[in-house]
């Protein structure tokens, strides 16, 4: 393969990518990590490094149209983001004392049993099934919001519920990606869709504002020990954004029961990748 | 009603700093890619060119320095790299004028929330560095 074939077929993945990322909330990692590693026979490290930098275009690239459109809650993500970051912290430190196969193995059933809720959710869709109970936290926190969503041709009103849980999720979220760098974001979704009854698609666009904040710190560090190669993630930062840009378009126009299944599939997918690590075939 | 327009118009400014952000590192990745294939016509028939760029060992811009001396060379890499460097700052920059517009907008609650997010941002940075 010669530079030109490797810097355009990067560039064709990372747009496929930038498209599902940034409409699921996720960085592009999923696809990207072992498109480079499998497909092109990349060295580990500078499929990571572009990997970090794949997370940081999803989010930028989507955030522009999410905001404008009023689906990230930005008071959400700020409140969360502290406890993703503490979480990110605690899991680095936690890494040394903890390193284990069997942690991939404890993270791949905490995000099947997730898909498997999610699955068994579908059918509510993103009317909460019960009365929602008054959070004392969310209205002193304004957290409640609304969005215009074109699917339904309606704006529709939401009422954040169970703060806390959220807090406490997106802890274990980040504890999740500072100890084994990757699968946080995933976790995250649910845990604004299950745990605090937000609509998916706010919940999706909400996460894809929180992970480029949360991959900007290890970006930094990753390019500082020389882990960036810019022939690899400069087609990965452009094909990305790209994809980003248009999945973000196409968001508000799919019905949540699309997200839904395609979180699912993705959730369980990762799980599966994660457990084989564990057991140690990977 | 007020408050939420002042909040709505700061979430809209930011939106568009992020976005100009993106735009300028998105030409500024392109711009070093098409010059790395300018200067080097052997990258798009050699196989053995893509071996070397993507080596373990082959030495990356590691600082801004190395980066600036890139450039000063005239190097497409380098200018890659400013422009990857341009999207990371991008998140970061946009919680710091979070703080200051939950400031302006005399939302302590969220200064005070967002002001933790950037410290916490800086605090993982220097974590990673050390290791």
């Amino acid at each position: 393969m010669t530079p030109l074939e490797f810097v355009a077929g990067v560039f064709g993945i990372s747009l496929v990518a930038g498209v599902l990322g940034s409409m699921l909330g996720l960085g592009g990692g999923i696809v990207v990590v072992p498109a480079l590693t499998l497909l092109f026979k990349l060295d580990i490290r500078y499929a990571v490094g572009a990997s970090i930098v794949s997370v940081i275009a999803t989010s930028s690239g989507a955030a522009a149209s999410y905001v404008r459109q009023h689906l990230s809650n930005l008071r959400v993500a700020m409140l969360l983001e502290v406890s993703t970051a503490t979480g990110a912290i605690s899991g680095a430190f936690l890494a040394g004392i903890l390193a284990g196969k069997w942690l991939y193995v404890i993270f791949a059933s905490v995000m099947a049993l997730t898909g498997l809720a999610m699955w068994r959710d579908l059918h509510h869709g993103d009317e909460p099934a019960a009365p929602v109970k008054p959070d004392r936290l969310a209205d002193r926190l304004r957290l409640h919001s609304s969005y215009y969503d074109p699917a339904l041709g309606r704006t529709v009103e939401y009422r954040v519920r169970r703060t806390w849980l959220g807090l406490i999720v997106s802890y274990i979220a980040g504890i999740v990606s500072g100890l084994l760098g990757v699968g946080g974001g995933v976790l995250k979704v649910p845990a604004m869709t299950l745990g605090m009854g937000m609509p998916i698609k706010t919940a999706t666009a909400t996460s894809n504002f929180m992970i480029g904040v949360t991959a900007a710190a290890s970006a930094g560090v990753y390019f500082m020990r020389g882990e960036i190669d810019p022939i690899v993630a400069g087609p990965t930062a452009a094909g990305v954004l790209i994809g980003a840009t248009a999945g973000a378009k196409l968001l508000p126009k799919l019905h949540s029961k699309v997200v839904r299944v395609l979180l699912v599939v993705v959730l369980l997918w990762t799980a599966y990748e994660m457990m084989r690590k564990g057991v140690g075939n990977g | 009603m007020q408050r939420a327009d002042a909040v709505r118009r700061v979430e809209l400014l930011l939106s568009r700093l992020l976005r100009a952000g993106v735009v300028v590192s998105l030409l500024t990745v392109v711009t070093g890619l098409v010059m790395s294939f300018a200067r080097h016509p052997d990258y798009s028939r050699s196989v053995e060119a893509l071996e070397r760029l993507t080596h373990p060992d082959t030495a990356m811009a590691r600082s801004l320095g190395d980066v600036w001396r890139g450039i000063a060379e005239g190097r497409g890499q380098a200018v890659t790299a400013l422009g990857l460097l341009l999207l990371i700052a991008t998140p970061v920059v946009r919680v710091a004028a979070s703080v200051v517009a939950y400031l302006v907008e005399r939302d302590w609650t969220y200064a005070i929330i967002t002001g933790i997010v950037l410290a916490l941002l800086v605090v993982s940075f220097v974590i990673g560095k050390v290791e």
